[in-house]
């Protein structure tokens, strides 16, 4: 599954990397301590959390992720935006709660 | 044909704004050296935990990293406050990190213990007031 067809299940809203969507998710994970999702996420996996800030980019640019999902309505900080673009992660947004994207996205990972 | 290969970069403390730049930096080169799989991904988990220490508790600090065929030495030294308790600090969980620290999803307690997880060989050295220095080693 890629991030477009992700994204066209959940009715998540692109914020940038647009271009990036094509990309493999093969696995995702939830969090919104740095250090839980430095050391157990996957390269490949879609990373679900609210923080919004821009520490987060590094975070996902480290570990490959094939993007980033804001839930509970977050949206990216000014910074936040551009390293991304620039990093080339996807950022994606939904009003969803973690716990709703992260199980509607496991459903469609592990039909 | 033997590799070896060097470099260093300065981090500033407090400079949250970079924080992870120098990690980023760090496996791209390693990465260009061939490096990949589970030792890239410790040593990225490593410098990137070490990375975050600066910036959240010392003042300055410098990441060196050397490569041979045999292993990756990165050595952490920061001009600080030092670690009072290295023990304490190697606890999961054990944090001093402020409001504004954890508000930014740092401050978990759990890096010292992560990057000692991701070595083959570790070692703090710690002065009060003066500094600490990380020693990690990870074989490839
Ligand atoms: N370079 C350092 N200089 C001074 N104190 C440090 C340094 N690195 C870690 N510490 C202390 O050790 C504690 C535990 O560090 P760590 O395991 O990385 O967790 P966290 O950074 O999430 O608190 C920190 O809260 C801090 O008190
Ligand atoms: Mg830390």
């Amino acid at each position: 599954m890629n991030l477009t067809l992700l994204a066209e299940k959940l009715n998540l809203k692109i914020r940038c990397g647009g271009d990036r969507l094509d990309r493999e998710v093969s696995g995702g994970y939830a969090g919104d301590l740095l250090s839980d999702v430095m050391a157990n996420s996957k390269e490949g996996d879609v990373w679900i959390t609210c923080q919004s800030h821009q520490n987060i980019v590094a975070v996902s640019v480290l570990k490959e992720h094939a993007g980033i999902i804001l839930v509970l309505g977050k949206e990216p900080d000014k910074n936040t935006l551009e390293k991304a673009s620039r990093e080339g992660i996807p950022l994606l947004v939904t009003e969803l709660s973690g716990f709703e994207a992260a199980g509607r996205i496991y459903n469609l990972l592990h039909p | 044909m033997s590799q070896k290969c060097e470099f260093s970069f300065p981090v500033e403390g407090e400079n949250f704004d970079d924080a992870g730049k120098v990690s980023v930096e760090i496996k791209r080169l390693l990465k260009g050296l061939g490096i990949t799989g589970d030792i890239l991904r410790r040593t990225a988990i490593a410098t990137y935990e070490s990375e975050v220490n600066i910036i959240s508790y010392a003042w300055q600090g410098t990441i060196d990293v050397r490569v041979t065929d045999d292993n990756i030495l990165i050595n952490i030294q920061d001009s600080g406050p030092g670690i009072i308790d290295i023990e304490q600090a190697m606890q999961q969980g054990y944090s001093t990190a402020n409001d504004r620290i954890r508000e930014m999803g740092f401050g978990a307690g759990m890096g010292l213990f992560n990057i000692k997880n991701c070595s083959d060989g570790f070692e703090i050295l710690s002065e009060i007031n003066k500094g600490t220095l990380l020693k990690i080693l990870i074989n490839r």
